[in-house]
């Protein structure tokens, strides 16, 4: 959870600075959803992410450095500077990758789970989604399909309160969003996503029924975005005091009380790591801004494996004389 | 600052505006004309557009007509459909064209069959805002150029402005026609500066493209963004080589007429659109010539876009792949 506080903030802090081209949106706040999570998953597991991808990612073991090198745009980013903030992936670590497209994540899962069946694999596949994807049509079509052919799969709803502006009141006409489930006949559960344990213990709880071929189960976490949707975003939909009351039930804090209330760590010890991680996000920092931007010629691999003469083609009477571009 | 000047059949006030204050005008004037008409997107209500051209709409038509929308772009664009076919005339936002796909069956198999299907029974006045285009480092699937799908496919009719006067005849009369219209935008134009005419009844017919720019050595078609690259470019070449620049305002129906004349004059075609090169709006526009004024033609058609490949994120890529004046200027100096 640290690392992803960490990791977002110097983001947010960077982009503030012109640093970071492109748009990025942050996972400050929702720590405790997407580590408990995962924390409740296995190595080979799959998870789909979302625009707000980086929590997800660290969560689920990608290197920050790597991470920061593709925010930058430099070669050497899990995309080679092709993805950027909102389409990091590693699909050899399970992350079925961050998402530009609201709801288009949970097919992707529920496919992964078909996998799982098909291959006799043991493994689960979770999506991570916004309360504001929740109304998309494929997100229904996803969760129908998991539930009638009984896939190993977990639907997480991260309901940070907000599809960009619009509360989440606006968007459903539900109370709690995992009353959906009952329309496709699946166990769904509102969980306190402010608390690591609270959402550790529901996915753990699904990933058994799922492994043990009872099918998905829908998850929905309560929690809130302490930055804007985007970073520049004036946030004239909500006041600091509307963020104040999650902020004081902070996911961090809350779990660090507990942990040293039970003599599992020291104040000091805490701080001791936070700064650790501080110094890692700053050294990732440091190394991506060294790092060469790539080759302008890569702009033109990785369409297809085989070779299309027609990039090569148009590519290189761009390029020709004259065609020069800054 | 509004000026008079004097066109045609008598004086007409323009005013100097942005791309994106022109569409909104245009938004305003027709919905103050009509009261069929509404519009309905995501967070265009009181957010006033993620790319704030809808504004504060809201504020003078409510929150019926100017609609919040969940974000189930299959959801509204099919609502848009129904409502069109029942007597109303929504202008819908799609964000992004790049998210168009996730609506295309609606526009595909709805919005552009029904009247055709029906037997003319139905009318479908449902025009679709929406924005393309790579240069602000949005990566892969916030950047694409996608208007030759729809300025290909049957039903539907595509335009594509490359001035703040074009946008908002245009948009004025994509909201009148009784056929569906997909306006594009380019967002990295929303603001650029032009004079526009203010009167309520100044449109652009949809199918006609304007010469925005005399010359007598090469003609550039251009569309959106390279319209401008295009005309600064021309500027600066003024004294050495005449270009004349047409803004192609139409993707379809396209206005091969305007285009045959010029080449006729100048025999020498370049076209500059940001679509992928294969297949395209380009090739379109080569081909009406070639057709209609192949033995006027003195070198190669030239075409200046996007060499098949996805706009990519990092800026020192985005930047290699986008089109700008000195490829259109490349491209002249190829056949000039
Ligand atoms: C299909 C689609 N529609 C719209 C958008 C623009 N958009 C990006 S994020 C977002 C809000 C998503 O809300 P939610 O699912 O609650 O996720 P959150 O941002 O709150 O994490 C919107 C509308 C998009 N990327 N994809
Ligand atoms: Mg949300």
């Amino acid at each position: 959870m640290l690392t992803i506080r960490s990791f977002d903030t110097k983001a947010g802090d960077l982009f503030a600075d012109g640093e970071l081209p492109g748009f990025v949106h942050l996972y400050v706040g929702e720590e405790a959803v997407g580590v408990g999570a995962c924390s409740a998953l296995e190595e080979n597991d799959y998870i789909t992410s979302t625009h707000r991808g980086h929590g997800h990612c660290i969560a689920k073991g990608l290197d920050p450095n790597v991470m920061m090198a593709e925010l930058y745009g430099k070669a050497g980013g899990y995309c080679n500077g092709k993805g950027g903030s909102m389409h990091i992936a590693d699909v050899d670590a399970g992350m079925l990758g961050a998402n530009g497209i609201v709801g288009a994540g949970p097919p992707l899962a529920t496919g992964a789970a078909l996998t799982s069946v098909l291959k006799g694999e043991d493994t689960v596949a979770l999506a991570f989604f916004g309360d504001g994807a929740v109304a998309q049509g494929q997100v229904h079509e996803a969760i129908n399909i998991a539930a009638t052919w009984n896939l190993p799969a977990i639907f997480v709803v991260e309901n940070n309160q907000y599809g960009e502006a619009t509360p989440v009141e606006k968007q459903h006409n539900v109370q709690n969003l995992s009353e959906t489930a009952e329309a496709y006949n699946i166990p769904g559960f509102t969980v306190d996503g402010m608390d690591i344990t609270a959402v550790y213990e529901a996915v753990k709880e699904a990933r058994k029924r799922a492994a043990n071929g009872e099918g998905p189960t829908f998850i929905e976490a309560e929690t809130y975005r302490y930055h804007g949707h985007f970073e520049g975003d004036q946030q004239p939909y909500r006041t600091k005091e509307d963020v104040d009351i999650w902020k004081d039930r902070d996911a961090i804090e809350t779990f660090k009380g507990r942990l040293v209330e039970a003599g599992v760590i020291t104040e000091d010890e805490f701080d001791e790591m936070k700064a650790e991680i501080d110094q890692q996000i700053d050294d990732a920092v440091v190394e991506a801004k060294e790092a060469p931007y790539p080759d302008p010629s890569e702009a033109y691999e990785d369409m297809y494996s085989a070779t299309v003469p027609e990039i090569s083609q148009f590519s290189s009477q761009m390029r020709a004389d004259g065609g020069e571009d800054r | 600052m509004s000026t008079e000047t004097s066109s045609g059949s008598g004086p007409a006030q323009t005013e100097e505006m942005t791309f994106r204050e022109a569409i909104r005008l245009a938004l305003r004037e027709e919905m103050e004309r009509d009261e069929d008409v509404f519009m309905m997107g995501e967070d265009v209500g009181k957010f006033g557009g993620v790319f704030e051209v809808t504004g504060d709409l809201v504020e003078d038509f409510g929150e019926t007509r100017v609609r919040d929308t969940p974000i189930s772009e299959a959801g509204f664009m099919g609502a848009a459909v129904g409502a069109a076919a029942t007597g109303t005339r929504p202008v819908v936002e799609i964000m992004f064209a790049d998210f168009i796909g996730v609506c295309s069956e609606q526009i595909i198999n709805q919005m552009a069959k029904n009247r055709y299907m029906f037997g003319g029974k139905t009318e479908m006045p449902v025009t679709i805002r929406t924005t393309e285009g790579g240069g602000m480092g949005a990566a892969s699937q916030h950047s694409g150029t996608l208007h030759t799908w729809f300025a290909h496919f049957p039903g539907v009719l595509a335009v594509a402005p490359g001035s703040p006067a074009s946008a908002k005849g245009l948009l004025k009369s994509a909201i009148r026609s009784n056929d569906p219209v997909i306006v594009f935008e380019n967002k990295m134009i929303y603001e650029q500066k032009g004079e526009v005419p203010l009167d309520e009844d100044f449109t652009i017919p949809i199918g006609q493209a304007s010469v925005e720019r005399e010359g007598e050595d090469v003609t550039v078609v251009a569309t959106q963004r390279m319209v401008g690259e295009s005309l600064e470019l021309a500027e600066q070449l003024d004294g050495q080589t005449s270009v004349e620049v047409i803004d192609l305002q139409s993707l379809y129906p396209l206005d091969t007429d305007t285009l045959v004349e010029s080449v006729k004059k100048t025999g020498r075609l370049v076209i500059a659109d940001e679509s992928p090169l294969s297949y395209g709006t380009h090739a379109e526009v080569a081909t009406r010539v070639m057709e209609n004024a192949f033995f006027s033609l003195d070198a190669p058609v030239q075409r200046v876009g996007v060499a098949d490949v996805h706009i990519p994120f990092s800026p020192a890529l985005e930047q290699e792949v986008l089109p700008d004046g000195s490829d259109v200027e490349a491209a002249i100096n190829r056949i000039v």
